[in-house]
């Protein structure tokens, strides 16, 4: 074939009267996705009440001046008052305190397990579909195995073996099956991308897979995988609760708001407020988790738009 | 069907085995071993005839032979490392069979009383009705279960005094467990059944009925009922597992000697041979509770094909 050359084409004309271009301002997946996420009350109001709650957990240890571990024996039990916000523990320890503070506990547990099972079950769920075939079959296989392990045994063996109760073993018990189920949504998704045209040119054009994978593929599962973080969250409090009741949590000075809950159950008929607060914390967490998730699905469903 | 069911059952033991090894064989990495702590005051000879009693004197891959071996010939765990002369078998027949009355009884209660107010709550969406299941469901899912046990027992143990607050043998002391334990199921499936009929409803086939003057009861009975159930029936796997380890919670916060309770014990005793031994029990359940599901689910719906067809 003779060779071509930038000569041989000549412009012959375009004309811009401006049809092209949409009268409407250009809004976006995500700025769609905003605009109908402000316009639910309810996942708006869980939103503000999350953020408020987020930042006591920050600022609130310093917000009384006791520390959360210091121990005053002449102020055991003490209901709620001015000088102690919300009352004392049985060893005299101011509860606001404490309460932010087992807070801060519980949300880094959170956060911190949904974000590794969320990173690793993206990525090992998008490499199980966009490889397929004998890949996908084992690599599923696995995570077969590893669900049908009732998930709360695991983090019990796991807190019993490591026998160690600080942030990070408690954190990898809990995030060692829990990326399975994210595993699974992501790659039922990816199944689907994978078929579209956009992928298909991207392989064309000699982009290597994993690009593919980290450039298209993932981006493209965004919404779902935000939607899944949302209700990650909770769950992993909520089995960090679970774990403190029965006796694998976080060790005392250090609390959490499992660990403040499970110690008050004990004597909650004489000092109610001591169960009442860290459970009413855990509540709101989980309720404005649950109802964010919600509306977030709503807005990032694209079967919902318009 | 036949060759999905046998593949299934391959899958269940080479699960099984790993779960069995995994837990063996992390339960002795632990650093020394498990009569250590309990030995160190023995003297030598005693010590020794211990170590020779629960087999620890043996290599750890051949003591996993020896357990393996036993539990497949004679369902046999061994004995317990904390109370001499219990065994671990007997401990969780006699649990297992509490926790089933107890779980079965919460179970059948979760559900039928989900499904009713799934049912209600989509009936009567945005009204009262709804926004009060709602509610409940989502106090289910908010409350930790041992806060709620804690309620339950006050209302009505110490303010009504209907019920006793711990114990086990009459039916009286299982109503509250009962209760407890069902939270979760009912939640659940009240949360799923209202979407599973809302999108029933609004299907074409509801108006043809509707339209040939089928009475709204028998469109609800054999039409919507019907078809928003089959889904409900995936979330059953999940929902036994929440009332299985539910139950070391409710068990222990209700004093009722069943597997929960024993299993936390165990725990906190740090009583090896009953640890691996109960994980392995509640794993060979669990794992054949989710082929019945599946199974089920594949019987229940004939659209379902559970075999990919060539």
């Amino acid at each position: 074939m003779e060779e071509l050359s930038q000569e041989q084409f000549r412009i012959i004309g375009i004309e811009d009267n401006g049809t092209e271009h949409s009268a409407r301002k250009k809004v976006g997946y995500w700025q769609d996705a905003w605009r109908r996420l402000r316009a639910n009350k309810i996942a708006m109001a869980a939103l503000v009440l999350l953020i408020l709650l987020l930042l006591m957990t920050i600022i609130g240890p310093h917000l009384t001046g006791y520390s959360y571990e210091e121990m005053d024996k002449a102020s055991k039990n003490l209901p709620p008052s001015a000088a102690h916000w919300f009352g004392t523990d049985e060893l005299g320890r101011d509860l606001f305190t404490r309460v932010w503070q087992g807070g801060r506990v519980s949300m880094i547990i959170g956060l911190f397990s949904a974000a590794v099972s969320t990173l690793i079950g993206v990525l090992y769920g998008s490499i199980s579909a966009f490889f397929g075939g004998i890949v996908d079959n084992i690599m599923m296989r696995i995570v077969e195995i590893l669900i049908s392990i009732p998930y709360l045994i695991i983090v019990i063996l796991i807190s019993v073996i490591t026998d160690s109760k600080d942030l990070g073993t408690m954190i990898l018990a809990l995030t060692l099956t829990g990326w399975c189920g994210t595993a699974r949504l992501i790659r039922g998704q990816i199944l689907q991308l994978r078929e579209q045209e956009y992928v298909l040119a991207a392989e064309a054009l000699g982009v290597s897979p994993f690009k593919v994978i980290l450039k298209h593929l993932i981006p493209n599962t965004l919404g779902l995988i935000i939607v899944g973080v949302t209700f990650d969250i909770p769950g992993y409090i909520f089995s960090e609760t679970f774990l403190s009741y029965i006796g694998l949590g976080i060790q005392a000075p250090a609390t959490s708001w499992g660990a403040l809950a499970s110690a008050a159950q004990a004597n909650f008929r004489f000092y109610p407020y001591q169960l009442f607060l860290p459970s009413l914390m855990i509540a709101l967490t989980m309720l404005s988790f649950t109802l964010l998730g919600d509306g977030l699905r709503d807005a990032l469903d694209p079967r919902m738009r318009h | 069907m036949f060759r999905y069911i046998l593949k299934r059952f391959l899958y269940m033991f080479i699960t099984l085995f790993c779960i069995t090894a995994a837990t063996f064989f992390l339960m002795h990495s632990i650093p020394g071993d498990p009569l250590s702590y309990m030995a160190k005051k023995l003297p030598d000879q005693t010590r020794e005839n211990y170590y020779e009693k629960y087999g620890l004197n043996e290599s750890v891959p051949k003591q996993f032979g020896i357990f393996l071996k036993n539990i497949v010939t004679e369902f046999n765990f061994g004995e317990s490392i904390r109370y001499p002369g219990r065994k671990v078998t007997e401990t969780i027949v006699e649990g297992a069979g509490v926790s089933a009355a107890v779980g079965f009884q919460a179970l059948f209660w979760g559900v039928s009383i989900g499904i009713i107010l799934g049912v209600i709550a989509a009936y009567f969406r945005n009204r009262w009705p709804d926004y009060l299941i709602m509610f409940i469901a989502i106090l289910g899912v908010t409350i930790p279960v041992f806060v709620f046990a804690s309620l339950v027992q006050y209302l009505f143990t110490v303010k009504l005094r209907w019920f006793p607050t711990t114990g086990w043998g009459s039916w009286k002391e299982m109503v509250l467990p009962v209760i407890t334990l069902a939270l979760g199921s009912i939640a659940g499936y009240a949360r799923y059944m209202k979407s599973s009929v809302l999108e029933t409803i609004n299907q074409d086939y509801i108006l043809t009925a509707r339209a040939k003057g089928v009475s709204e009861f028998n469109i609800l009975r054999r039409h919507v009922l019907r078809n928003s159930i089959i889904p409900a029936v995936t979330i059953l796997g999940p929902e036994i597992a929440a009332v299985f380890t539910g139950a070391f919670v409710t068990e222990k916060m209700f004093g009722i000697p069943g597997l929960g309770f024993y299993y936390v014990n165990s725990i906190n005793d740090r009583d090896y041979t009953m640890i691996i031994g109960t994980t392995v029990f509640y794993a060979i359940l669990f794992v054949a509770v989710q082929l019945v599901v599946d199974i089920l689910y594949g019987v229940i719906d004939p659209r379902i094909t559970l075999t990919k067809q060539e």
